[in-house]
């Protein structure tokens, strides 16, 4: 049981690297992006596990519960800031792959370097 | 029993991120990632991070979703097979997880109590909101209140991400790949979807406003209610296509939104200035201070809303119109 | 009210609030003009924060009103204050350059945008120098990464979109390891806000996580800051952005990475993690080693005179980090110094490309033969750039060489090789300089595409300013000196 409360560092870590080892062996730049999103969710995870205690709620005060156990709310503030920047990271992104697309005619990797070697 | 859940929950995160990675065709994938948002969006709930699983729910797993969905209409969703052997990928990936574990042995367990986040910072905010904010959501009151300036950059984020994709897809393109595609008519030929989403559209919009101004008291806020009212305007788009959704609600409202709600923020912010006190001192905006900081948080609020709804609104529209531009 | 109190606040303020107005304003030579008038007032802000600090003044905002560690704080010190100076500095050259150069590189109906996201790189750029707290760091650093991305992306040459792709990846691996660090420390320490989290960092008493966040931290921003051989996406990326553009973030850009990296290792880390003085010497030195030896080389065989100006770069990057991994005073101080140094002088050689390509859009080397002829003022700039890039006697170029080499000097045996490591660098310099220098000046115009004129009058004259620059701080290194020295007692007086 008490190895238990690591699991979620442990699925944190490995998700993690699932996301840059997509990021760095893809080809496709639109895959690239997509372990991308999971490599900064796994973030996510390492922030919200922190948060939480034993026994504890969401931090939302509530009159007339005496002692409560509020879970952290900072790790949630600062994961509220980091899920929007990535979905912005995301959506620029997909973007500059639009435009490769059209002045390329390919989103994979090695397609768009053999093209300007060709010049 | 929720640990043993948890513990359920976490491996199929795992199983998933392999799926995503093995997926060949892209839309798989991307579904994929959807799902693996969603029990992430789960996750957060159990660990009693409700705001966040709100807006990992509408934005990771919606938004983002409808973004790269615009993004593969316009590219291919299939890969070609891999071939590259990951040498240099193995052992970075390998090393990064050894750090990672290693470190994990002197992390606090899991829900402890006596971890160093519980014990410095976080209990006077729990103690002060009440007397000094007095709204009963905490995160609420650190994200308006106690830490407003980074949520004042957050909305600097979006808004950048938004001017970056309008200035990336207002390219002209290159001349070979132009066309003039007709203008999409959207789902308004199938019957079934556009009943059912004219239905549920006003109560998408009507949930949103919910959560904006329920933020104080409950899960919610501006960021989630902006990508829930964005969303449902998305929804109109796709059943009645693009003309239609433009002309209902033209590119220029969206800016204006967008670059409205932004102002509003640093604006509030200067008037704390104005009023004699620091950027972002909502006490001094009302003779009372506690009233001040439920007109700031208020007004901040609205602001992050109208920004994240037409910047998201803008993005999604750049992509959808780049097939006939 | 007093203005000066607020100042600290106005540096991202006063921007932030601009961007929406650009991005409402569709006329492009209104958006210019706000966006130059912004710049420079923010250059205004710096300089007066700068006096300030000068007179012993110290800069602290609690944002909101909240004290730290529970609201965030802005601290505007010796190093932020040059940071500031460089940041706003070069944004406003670069801005009043951009009225013609731009012209011909992004169509004039998409210029309202491209402004409103240079002024979003800004108010990043200037927000990471002045806040003190770990996270904001992170939000500012998130809001100039996005806005250099699509900057980047302007220029019209389409390899230039690969190479964007590939520094958003890089940029957002870089800073999402920064985000992983600071959630490592944050869970030993339970703060954002440096100091208070330099303080009870002592007490933490497992330090794995602790080194893990070290570890994260320093290569994240390592990657940020293009740290050989964390490199790999700065040539394409400089080489492919609109000249302005790259005038603007090589003058900048990657400094701000290293000065988040010098905070962070020197404040909270020094003191608390056992014998990290030597961790940090031995990571930093060697890769400062190869990139001024390797970088140089590259730059020697480029045909691009972007690209040879942008390798240049990697290797200038190396002399900051090799001043900063001998953890002295004195090395500290080189380190900062060049950090200003090498802004003037790479800001004014980007500069002067951009003049250059005014009339040779193609800016290959081979093109070049006998261009000094129809284009003085522009070559006569970039010599003396690249004299202050090679560092003699009489540009700023020399006077943090100068400072570097004492500092090396006081290590004995294994100083003065490393000493021989800058002078193989610096004649490399010679080298690729000389090569610029020797097809413009030497060679019989062979282009039939060759130049006919100058360019035009404002972007010449605000070259000369930046090239006039690397002149006067040479000769009268006081100022930056002064602020890079109580720099470096700062970060060096949180070791006893």
């Amino acid at each position: 049981m008490e190895l238990l409360g690591y699991y979620n560092y442990w699925v944190f870590a490995v998700v993690l690297c699932l996301g840059l080892y997509t990021v760095i062996t893809r080809n496709n730049l639109i895959k690239k992006l997509l372990g991308l999103s999971i490599f900064q969710s796994a973030v996510f995870l390492l922030y919200i596990t922190m948060d939480k205690v034993d026994g504890g709620t969401a931090p939302i005060i509530q009159k007339g519960v005496s002692d409560p156990i509020f879970s952290n709310p900072l790790p949630q503030v600062l994961i509220l800031t980091a899920i929007v920047v990535g979905v912005s990271t995301t959506a620029l992104g997909l973007a500059i792959v639009v435009r490769i697309k059209e002045s390329y005619g390919s989103i994979e990797e090695d397609d768009i370097l053999a093209r300007d070697s060709e010049l | 029993m929720t640990i043993l859940f948890a513990v359920f929950l976490l491996s199929l995160l795992v199983i998933i991120a392999v799926a995503i990675i093995r997926a060949e065709n892209l839309f798989v994938a991307l579904m994929l990632t959807t799902i693996f948002s969603l029990l992430m969006a789960t996750n957060f709930f159990i660990l009693d991070a409700a705001d966040v699983a709100l807006t990992e729910a509408a934005i990771g797993a919606g938004i983002t979703t409808v973004i790269f969905l615009g993004a593969l209409a316009l590219t291919s969703e299939h890969e070609k097979p891999f071939v590259a052997v990951p040498w240099l990928a193995l052992p970075v990936v390998a090393v990064t997880a050894a750090l990672l574990i290693f470190a994990s042995f002197d992390n606090p367990r899991l829900g402890d109590p006596e971890a160093p986040i519980h014990q410095h910072v976080v209990p006077w905010y729990l103690e002060q909101t009440p007397k000094l904010v007095d709204i009963p959501n905490v995160v609420t009151a650190i994200l308006g209140s106690f830490r407003a300036f980074d949520t004042l950059g957050e909305v600097f984020v979006i808004f950048a991400a938004c001017i970056g994709v309008l200035f990336l897809l207002s390219a002209r393109k290159p001349s070979e790949t132009r066309c003039t595609a007709p203008a999409s008519v959207g789902l308004s030929q199938h019957l079934i979807p556009k009943v059912a989403g004219r239905f549920i559209l006003p109560f998408i919009i009507l949930f949103g406003f919910y959560v904006q101004f329920h933020g104080d008291f409950g899960p919610g806020g501006g960021f989630q209610a902006g990508a829930i009212v964005a969303t449902g305007l998305i929804l109109f788009a796709l059943l009645e296509g693009e003309e239609r959704a433009l002309r209902a609600f033209p590119r220029w409202i969206m800016m204006a939104m967008a670059a409205g709600g932004a102002l509003l923020y640093a604006l509030v912010g200067v008037a704390g200035i104005a009023m004699g006190g620091k950027f972002l001192d909502y006490s001094v905006l009302s003779s009372d201070p506690i009233a001040g900081q439920h007109l700031g948080i208020l007004l901040i609020e609205a602001g992050v809303g109208i920004t994240v709804c037409g910047s998201l609104l803008l993005i999604f529209h750049a992509f959808a119109a780049r097939e006939s531009f | 009210m007093n203005l000066n109190e607020h100042l600290a606040a106005l540096q991202i303020v006063v921007p932030l609030l601009a961007v929406p107005l650009i991005a409402l304003l569709q006329l492009r030579r209104m958006a210019w003009l706000v966006a130059t008038l912004t710049s420079l007032m923010a250059f205004a802000i710096a300089v007066a924060m700068t006096v300030g600090v000068l007179n012993g003044q110290d800069y602290q905002y609690f944002m909101g009103n909240w004290q730290p560690p529970y609201g965030i704080e802005l601290r505007v010190d010796a190093l932020s204050a040059l940071l500031l100076l460089v940041i706003t500095a070069a944004s406003s050259a670069a801005l009043l350059a951009s009225y013609h150069s731009l012209d011909t590189q992004i169509e004039p109906r998409r210029h309202a945008l491209f402004y409103a996201a240079w002024i979003l790189a800004l108010a990043g750029l200037s927000g990471i120098a002045v806040t003190a707290d770990a996270f904001n760091v992170f939000v500012f650093m998130e809001i100039s990464s996005l806005a250099s991305y699509v900057l980047m992306a302007g220029g019209p040459d389409r390899r230039g979109l690969p190479a964007v792709f590939k520094y958003l990846i890089l940029g957002t691996i870089g800073a999402t390891f920064y985000l992983i660090g600071v959630g490592l420390i944050y869970m030993m320490t339970g703060t954002l806000n440096l100091e208070d989290m330099a303080q009870r960092v002592t007490q933490v008493a497992d330090q794995k996580p602790v080194l893990a966040a070290a570890g994260f931290i320093t290569v994240g921003l390592a990657l940020k800051a293009a740290m050989f051989p964390l490199h790999l996406w700065l040539p394409n990326a400089y080489t492919y952005a609109p000249h302005v553009v790259t005038a603007f973030l090589a003058a900048c850009a990657t400094k701000v990475s290293l000065y988040v990296l010098l905070r962070f290792d020197f404040l909270v880390f020094q003191d608390n993690l056992v014998s990290h003085p030597l961790r940090f010497a031995s990571l930093l030195m060697p890769m400062a080693i190869f990139a001024i030896l390797i970088a140089s080389a590259v730059a020697m065989f480029e045909k691009n005179i972007k690209r040879l100006l942008a390798w240049s770069s990697v290797a200038q990057i190396g002399y900051i980090t090799l001043g900063a991994s001998l953890v002295t005073v004195s090395g500290l101080t080189a380190s900062v110094l060049h950090i200003f140094n090498h802004a003037l002088a790479k800001g004014s050689l980007f500069l002067a490309v951009a003049c250059l390509a005014m009339r040779l859009p193609g800016l290959q080397l081979r093109d070049l033969a006998g261009c000094a002829r129809s284009m003085p003022w522009t070559f006569a700039a970039l010599v003396l750039g690249g004299l202050s890039l090679i560092g003699v006697p009489g540009t700023a170029g020399f006077i943090s060489k100068w400072y570097l080499i004492s500092a090396l000097l006081t290590l004995g045996a294994a100083g003065v090789a490393l000493v021989a490591v800058i002078v193989i660098g610096s004649l490399m310099a010679v080298v690729y300089i000389w090569r610029i220098v020797e097809q413009a000046y030497f060679q019989a115009p062979s282009n039939p595409a060759a130049p006919a004129a100058e360019a035009p009058l404002t972007l010449l004259v605000v070259t000369w300013v930046a090239v006039l620059a690397n002149v006067y701080f040479g000769l009268q290194p006081a100022l930056p000196l002064a602020l890079s020295s109580s720099a470096a007692a700062a970060l060096m007086g949180a070791t006893p």
